[in-house]
Parts: C-alpha cells; structure tokens; sequence
C-alpha cells in the first residue's frame, strides 16, 4: 500500500509543467498566507491573554493604512493569479492548427473511440508522443467527463454537442483515463488508460487490425442512410453540394424555420455539420429547399462522426456517382464489418 | 440590568422549579401542545435544533458509509448504487436539511430578536409555518430516501436526474421544492424583523455583525431560493411528463440545468457560510473583550460576498465547453468574493490584536474557525484560477476544498454558536473541560479527514467514486481514520449538553460579560417575552469600557 505512494500525479504533457508551476505558485502564497495567519491567532491568543476578571483593554476602531494595505495586496495577488490562470488555460483550451483528430463518444459506461485511420478502441486510448492530438468528444446518454490526470486536462462529454480538448503527450507510458463526471452506477468503472507510444510505435499499432478508415467508413453511410440521393454534387442535386464545404462559411436562409437576415452566414464545422444532419432546419443552405428529413434517432454518435468524417475529406469532384441499386443493409453490414460486433 | 434581579439563588433539583425559577419561556407551560403550536421564536428555534440534530446524524451516518467503503479501493462494502445513494443522500440531508436552516432557523431564531431587542419575530405564524414547511419537506425527503433513494448526487445533474436515473427522484425534488418555502419564508421573516423591529436608538450602525450577516443571508435566501425551487420543479416535469427541456434527445439543454441550479447553489453555500462569519466577529469580541476593529468593513463585506455570491455561478461549469470568454470573466468575478472573505479574517486578527482573550469553549471554536475558514478560502483560489482548475475540477481537491468551508467554515461557527448562547438557551453552564476537549477532537479528526483529500485531488481521484486505483489507498485510509475522530468529537456535545440541561451550573443572565442585548437586557433563560421593558440603546454594539462584566467563575 505504501509503496506506490506518491504526491504529485504523472507529468506527461506540455501543459502539466505549465499548470504545476501554476499551482506551486498558488500553494506558495496559500501556505504563506495561512502561516502567517494562524502564526498571529496562536501569538495574539497567548500573548493578550486575560489577566484578571477585570482586565477591559483600550478599544481600538480602525486603522485606515492597515486596512488599505490588507486590500491592495490581495486585490494584487488574485490579480496575477487569474492573469496566469488564464494564459495556462488559453494553452490548455487552444489546439494549434495542426492536431491530428481523435472522436470520442462516452456512454453509461465505457468510452468508445475512433481513430481516423479506422482503429477504434473501447476504454484505451493509443496516441502518438510528440504530437498534438485534438478530441473531438460526445455522448450518447448522460454527461461524462473525459479526464486524464497525467496531462492535467479533462473536458466533459455532453450529449446533443460536441466539446474538444487537446492535449500533446511528452512521455511515453500508460496513464489513467477517469470519468469525471457523475454518470450513475458504475461511474467509478468508467475508466480506462491512455497509451502513449513512440510515432514508429504508433505507426505500427495503428496499422495493425485496422479496418477501413473513418472517412471510407463514411462514405459507406453516406450512400447507405441515401444522402448520396440529393447531395449528388452535379446538376441533379436536391442539396447542396458537400465536397470542400468543411471550414468554410456558407450563406444560409432559414434558422430554426424562419427566414435568416440577409447576408447570414454559419462556419461549417463539425458541431454545424452535425446539427444539419440531426436538426436538418436549424440552419437551412441558402438556395436550397428545406427538404432533408431529420436523421435523429436513424444514426448513432459514432456514425455521425464517420459521415462527419467523410465530408471534411471530400474533395471537389469526388462526390461518388449515385447507385440506383442501393444495397441491402447486410450488404453493407458485410463491407463494414463493426468490431464491437465480432466480439 | 434590571433582569440579573430575576436570578433567584441556587435550588434543590428534582422539584418545585415552577415555584422558586421565575417564569422563563421554557417553564412557561410544559405542555406538548405549547411547544408544537408554539409562537415564540425561542421554542421554534430550539424545534429546529431537534430536527437539525437528528437530519445531522442522519447525513453523518450516511458520511460513515462513504468513508467506510474508500478505506479499500474495492468496492467490497456496500454495491455501487448503494453507495452512490448514501454521498446523494449525505448531500442533500446536510445541505437542505442541517447547513441551510442550521444557524439561521435555530440561532437566528432565538437570538435575532434577543440581539435588536424585540419580543419576537415580525411573523411569529409565519415562523411557525416555516418550521412545520421544513418538517414536511424533510419528511418527503426521508420518505424518497426509504423508498429506495436518490443516485443522482445532490447537484441532481441532468439528463441523468431527469430521464436516466431509477431511483425517486421525482419525490426527493418535491420534498426540496417544499422546503425552499421555508428558507424563503424565514429570510423574508428576518429581512421584514431588522426593518421594523430593531429596539429605539438601535441604528443600522448598531447592529451586532451576526445580525448584519443573517440579514445577508436572508436576502440571499429570499432572492436565490426560487431558483433552485423551479430548476427542481422542471427536472419533475422532464420526469414525469416528458417534456423537453434538459434532454438533448427531447430536444432540451442539459448544461442549461447548472445554470439555473448553481445561480441559487453558489449563494447557498453563502446562506450556509454567512451566518457563520458574523457570528465569529461576535464571538471574537466578547471573548477578547474588545469592539471589533473596522466594523463598518465587516457588515458592507458580509452585504458585498452576498452581492459577488450572485454572480459568480458558472465557475462551477468550466469545463462544460463554456465560451472561453465567459470564463475568464466568471474567473474574474470569482476573485473578488476572495478580498471581502479575507478583509473578515484580518479584522479577526486585528480585533484580538491587544484584548484581554480567554478561553472559553467558544473562543476555541472561534480560533479553530479562523485557521479552517482561512485555509477553506484559500483553497478556493485554486478553483477560481482557469490554469488550476481544469484539472482540479470534480476531483477530491473540490471536495476538501467545500468541506473546510463547510464543515471548518459553517459547522465551526454553528458550534461556536451553540456553545456561545448554550447558557442563554438553557440557563445552565456546561462542562468547559469537555467542550474544550471535543472541540480540540473536532479540530484534529476535521483536519485528518480532509487535508489528504486536497493531495488526493491533485493526483486526479475523481468525486463520487465507488472504487479507485490501489495507488490512492494511504490517503483515503488517512481520510476515513480522520473521520471516526471526528465523529467522535461530534458525538461528544450531545453527551455533555444534555447533562448541562439538567445538572448544569446556573449561568446568570451574562456569564460572559458581553455587550449585546441578548445578554445584557434578558435574563438566562430569557421570559417568554424577552424584555421586561424595551431596551433602549444609545451606543455600539461593542463597548466593553465601563461595564461591570457579570463574570462566573469556573
């Protein structure tokens, strides 16, 4: 028991340094503080205490320099506590452009994850040293919280959106992955590990076992939930055309079925591609018929990321031709084959 | 000091009390009857003790349980959902049940009108609705917990309260709804009391600091309450009839529940914290026989961390996808409860700085306070820092963090309390020795209890967690020993106290020589209507010089 005893967890990101010198910091000042204040309570009790029954000291109503110089100096220190707090927190909340995208979905109670490559995992999460990796994070039921000690970072997952954390990894190792949010019975079994591996390493477990990749997962959906039928990306089309819309900022008309003011534009990312798929009026393209049905209920959070998937990798002109036979659902069960379900 | 000639000299126990006592308002009528329809603030506030007590030993028991099952990392004592229940019902007993009503509804109760002069509250009916309000929500609330429980934990997040949980859910927030009208109703009584009740020449300025601080609180009260009471009312509705409002699925919000829920639970945890802080400065003084050094400073602070309570709700939420904007502001605005809070700890400092300190049973609670509030307070800079609190988040660090608050902060200052106005609510003097003693245990086993916690957050153990990592045992075994000490100091007053009401030493209307008219102008225990004449004030609450202290030795 008391072997693996330890004060200070695992710190295995470029961010853990950041928030230990920060709070190192705050521990310098609160211990300060409260040595000093309970040095004076002990010293003022012993030394005022009271002679005699009798004994009625002089009252004393204030003394304004005290008193200012008791203010300023806090006011002072929680000024410079909260400039830093927000600089550490700014490197925490702010992926650099180029992190490389993991999705995780939460559920009572596991974590379920993809890779883009394809690899997807359940409780473990493999990623690469060295490299900064953004998580895209969702959940299909109650709120969650994505959580990993060892990179000082955690982020919840709240079902209906998408919220992302980042984080880059500088040791390789394994770390504890917790959900941190209360989520009902086996909320403490909701845990997991994170594997930091060298990039070779990484390379290699990512090609082993891999199915298909997120994107070629995706564009099985797109033609299988019938979205290939009106986003045709030619002359035919019923809806607008998807290659290359991912980041851009599209005209829309309609919100919420009323009429947008002119000039209203949405950046298409992965939280409005989504909300289109679930909530097709929400935000309506400009030019277009609001005729998509809704697709609530029709795909789960994972298939909603692999057709997320797939729009952020299409391209101009490569809109697959539309397949008048569309194939049977065991068809395309035997093309995509699920992990979880060989199990 | 007219009523010190009501003091008749020592008498035999066991019989003729009506005759040789004069007539106080516990000797009034011994009737059932007299104490249930009671209009008298004294005997509603001492109902309230009762079924505090008893709610306070029902969360402790279920703390017992927490505790019990973390000593090993496995979850070899009770199964998860049954843990899961008893940190939910620990929750919700000793927040809405014991730390809300604790010092407002049994010491505001007796002592408010006592400290402005007055011979009761402005709506005695009204006090004795809110008590039997109290009495029916608690009685709810204990019948969802019989039934099964509550696994929500006490924030009841959604959709988790709403659509997923099994347990009766619906029942405990009806029992909650029901008892925010009692809060509401006791801080509108209060609030109503110091406006027009306060005894001729007793200005705003003149005040005692408790009562300044239990008039913060009772706007607090008034104003938050019926937050908490809808937001509990809508996850009902999301139960029960499905409408959409928290459950993405039903096309509803669910970070929209914290909003509403924290906008009245941050202030809750002022409603819990406030009273305590005004009724250290009173103690402070009257043990250091000195006024207390920068009143004013004090009762604006005691209004200003009511006011900043509001406002800084959503440092709760930070990692809930919040705008980063909106969180630097609420990190911001979280800071600045931080200056009012340690202004009132210096001021302490400050107000024993050349007194004449003695160290009664109170005092001993006060000086304990002064060391956990600060440490409390403190802790929370951690929590208002982005940097830090990203990771700290629903870990153990805000757990110790809320219970030296909590416990150090609140429950401290509810002993201090207690033990301060024991003699004017009894009349009758405890045992020193064992007051000192099991405020020392108190002190010791808190601290044990609840400082490995901090380090255990700062290694990421996650709240309400059933089992955790073999690495985090010595720190929870720490924590669950610190815990049976402090139960034992709790356990220890009960004991005590009830030998004092029967045995105790006869406590003269002022054994403590303080200034305040509750205990210069009534005698011990006070008469059914306080005040043989109206007191007249013509001076502030703190003036030692010049006043013979009616002093029991010991």
């Amino acid at each position: 028991m008391f072997e693996e005893f330890k004060w200070l967890p695992d710190q295995a990101s470029t961010v853990a340094p950041q928030v230990d010198a920060l709070f190192m910091f705050i521990v310098a000042i609160t211990v300060g503080i409260t040595a000093l204040v309970c040095f004076l309570t002990i010293l003022f009790v012993v030394m005022f205490k009271r002679k005699s029954d009798d004994h009625i000291p002089k009252p004393l109503h204030g003394n304004v320099p005290l008193e200012i110089f008791w203010t300023v100096i806090p006011v002072a220190i929680c000024l410079v506590m909260f400039a830093w707090g927000v600089k550490v927190y700014s490197n925490i909340i702010v992926p650099p452009a180029d992190a490389m995208d993991i999705y995780v979905v939460g559920r009572q109670w596991m974590w379920k994850i993809q890779h883009p490559e394809g690899q997807r995992e359940i409780n473990t999460l493999h990623v690469p040293i060295g490299r900064a990796v953004k998580l895209t994070i969702t959940s299909e039921d109650v709120l969650h919280c994505f959580s990993i000690p060892a990179f000082r970072v955690k982020q919840d997952a709240v079902p209906g959106r998408y919220t992302s954390m980042w984080f880059n990894a500088t040791k390789a190792g394994v770390y504890q992955l917790y959900c941190s949010e209360y989520c009902g019975t086996e909320h403490s079994r909701m845990i997991g590990k994170v594997v930091v591996m060298e990039e070779a390493d990484y390379q290699k477990w990512l090609s082993e076992g891999a199915e298909s990749g997120l994107a070629l997962q995706g564009r099985k959906l797109f033609t299988k939930l019938q979205c290939i039928t009106c986003h045709t990306g030619n002359a035919e089309a019923k809806a607008p055309n998807l290659e290359g819309i991912y980041r851009r900022h599209i005209p829309i008309s309609h919100m919420d079925g009323k009429k947008a003011p002119d000039g209203t534009k949405v950046f298409a990312d992965d939280k409005y591609l989504r909300e289109s798929i679930l909530y097709p009026n929400a935000k309506v393209a400009a030019g277009w018929e609001s005729i998509m049905p809704s697709y609530q209920g029709e795909v789960t959070e994972e298939e909603l990321l692999q057709v997320i998937g797939y729009i952020k990798s299409l391209q101009q002109g490569q809109t697959p031709p539309r397949i008048e036979n569309t194939p049977t659902p065991a068809a395309i069960q035997d093309q995509n084959p699920r992990k979880e379900d060989k199990k | 000091m007219t009523s010190l000639g009501l003091q008749t000299k020592e008498i035999d126990h066991g019989h003729s009390h009506e005759v040789s006592e004069p007539v106080n308002y516990l000797n009034c009528d011994h009737s059932f009857k007299s104490w249930l329809l009671s209009l008298d603030h004294k005997r509603i506030g001492l109902m309230y003790l009762v079924t505090i007590t008893l709610a306070f030993m029902l969360g402790g028991i279920m703390a017992g349980v927490v505790r019990l099952e973390l000593v090993t990392p496995k979850g070899d004592v009770v199964s998860s959902d049954t843990y899961n229940k008893s940190f939910t019902s620990h929750g919700v007993v000793m927040l809405f049940f014991f730390l809300i009503p604790s010092i407002p509804a049994v010491l505001g109760n007796f002592v408010l009108p006592l400290m402005i002069g007055a011979k009761d509250v402005a709506f005695p009916r009204l006090n004795l609705l809110s008590f039997y309000i109290y009495l029916l929500g608690a009685i709810i609330a204990m019948t969802a917990l019989l039934l099964g429980g509550v696994d929500t934990g006490w924030t009841f997040y959604t959709p988790y309260s709403s659509t997923y949980s099994n347990s009766y859910v619906t029942v405990m927030a009806i029992g909650l709804f029901i008892t925010g009208f009692s809060s509401i109703l006791t801080g509108l009584n209060f609030v109503v009391t110091v406006h027009r009740m306060r005894a001729p020449g007793l200005t705003w300025f003149r005040l005692p600091l408790f009562i300044w601080a239990l008039y913060a609180t009772s706007v607090v009260q008034l104003l938050g309450t019926p937050v908490i009471a809808i937001s509990l009312a809508l996850v009902g509705v999301e139960r029960v009839l499905g409408v959409g409002i928290f459950d993405p699925r039903l096309g509803g919000d669910p970070v929209l529940f914290q909003h509403l829920f924290w906008f009245y639970s941050h202030p809750a945890v002022y409603i819990m914290i406030l009273p305590s802080l005004g009724l250290i400065s009173d103690v402070i003084a009257t043990f250091s026989r000195k006024n207390v050094f920068g009143y004013h400073i004090i009762a604006f602070s005691s209004v200003a961390i009511a006011v900043f309570g509001f406002i800084v709700w959503a440092h709760h939420m930070f990692t809930t996808g919040l705008s980063p904007y909106a969180a630097m502001v609420f990190s911001m605005l979280t800071f600045s409860v931080a200056i009012p809070s340690g202004i009132k700890v210096f001021t302490w400092l400050a107000t024993m700085w050349r007194g004449a300190i003695s160290y009664e049973t109170p005092m001993i609670y006060a000086i304990a306070f002064i060391g956990l509030f600060t440490i409390g307070g403190l802790t929370g800079l951690f929590l208002s820092t982005l940097g830090t609190d990203i990771h700290l988040h629903d870990t153990y660090f805000v757990v110790a963090h809320f219970h030296y608050i909590m416990v150090g902060g609140a429950i401290l200052g509810y002993m201090a309390g207690i033990h301060f106005w024991w003699p004017k609510i009894t009349g009758r003097m405890y045992s020193e020795f064992w007051g000192r003693l099991s405020a020392g245990i108190i002190f010791i086993g808190f601290n044990f209890t609840f400082f490995p916690q901090f380090i255990l957050g700062y290694l990421g153990m996650p709240r309400r967690y059933h089992e955790y990592p073999e690495e985090l045992q010595v720190l929870n075994v720490f924590s669950s020993a610190g815990a049976t000490v402090l139960a034992v100091g709790y356990l220890m007053p009960l004991f005590y106290f009830a030998h004092s009401f029967f045995f105790g030493k006869k406590a003269g209307s002022n054994p403590y020589g303080a200034t305040t008219l509750d205990w210069t102008e009534t005698s011990s225990p006070p008469s059914p209507h306080n005040f043989e004449k109206t007191p007249v004030v013509t001076e502030e609450p703190y003036i030692f010089h010049g006043k013979e202290a009616a002093v029991v030795s010991h």
